[in-house]
């Protein structure tokens, strides 16, 4: 390899490292709720701090345990998104992509409604 | 005349390569435990045909693994996918193969990187959501590996096949 060549990725290594650094310092804070959204329109929020099962559009479901928030069934074929890790107080995104489902923490300072009545418990 | 039969049957000899190369890395979900990487060993068809020949051989080859494979293991939206992964990161490629001097291993990284990008942005376009942008360092990260690794296996295979 060239010297540019070893300065090119030590400059894609260089501009990762601070985009991880600007994500995490805006991920900053512990989240106690998730929110999912399908096909970019808000399905519904539901805090870590209770128990249960969430259907999602009959296509994934959805299991909140111990304050962690993890997919536990999907009917496309891959299944990537039940392997994401959970989701915690640290936040974090699980994405089911053929279904265009995502589940994202969402912190404390965003006082979303929490939906209770609209939903599935499986 | 006898060129152009000669490099029709390789490049369908290294079609046929990619879509072994993208079926074997499908048996194989996760490379390093996170989910959406992968080592992209259907690219070293892809590169390989690219220092050969130019990138409209190479680009070929591309559209006919990804819509083979497409048909065959996955959807309409792994296709695009592929597809927007695929293009973005032929044209970079293509683009530093001319104008930087790069090595086989330069020009690989640049594809790998480019490659997740290209299927980050779509994704961020479809899910209309832009907190999977989370990811883009872990991918950028993972397209240097990668692109490293099939940089150094396309370099081997280069100087052992003679077209």
């Amino acid at each position: 390899m060239k010297k540019k060549e070893i300065l090119f990725i030590a400059g894609i290594l260089v501009f990762a490292l601070i985009l991880w650094a600007v994500t995490a310092y805006f991920r900053r804070g512990t989240c106690s709720f998730i929110r999912i959204t399908v096909n970019g329109e808000e399905y519904g929020t539901y805090s870590l701090a209770e128990d249960r099962e969430i259907s999602v559009n009959g296509t994934n479901v959805c299991e909140i345990r111990d304050g962690r928030a993890k997919m536990t069934e999907a009917d496309c074929p891959d299944h990537l998104c039940m392997r994401q890790s959970a989701i915690g107080d640290q936040g974090g995104t699980i994405v089911c992509l053929p279904n265009r489902v995502v589940i994202e923490g969402v912190s404390d300072e965003e006082p979303e409604t929490v939906s209770s009545e609209f939903d599935t418990v499986v | 005349m006898f060129m152009d039969q000669k490099k029709t049957a390789f490049m369908g000899l290294f079609a046929a390569a990619a879509i072994i190369l993208g079926y074997v890395e499908s048996l194989v979900p996760f490379f390093a435990g996170i989910p959406g990487i992968k080592l992209g060993l259907a690219n070293l068809a892809v590169l390989f045909i690219l220092e050969k020949y130019t990138w409209k051989e190479a680009a070929l080859v591309s559209v006919v693994r990804i819509l083979v494979l497409g048909f065959l293991f996955g959807n309409m939206f792994s296709i695009l996918y592929s597809l927007a992964g695929a293009a973005l990161s032929l044209a970079v490629m293509t683009f530093m193969q001319k104008k930087s001097g790069f090595t086989v291993m330069g020009i690989s990284v640049s594809g790998g990187v480019s490659h997740n990008i290209g299927q980050l942005a779509v994704a961020a376009l479809i899910m209309e959501n832009l907190s999977i942008l989370y990811y883009a360092p872990v991918l950028l990260v993972s397209g240097v590996i990668t692109g490293l690794l099939i940089g150094f296996l396309t370099q081997e295979v280069l100087k052992r096949v003679r077209l």
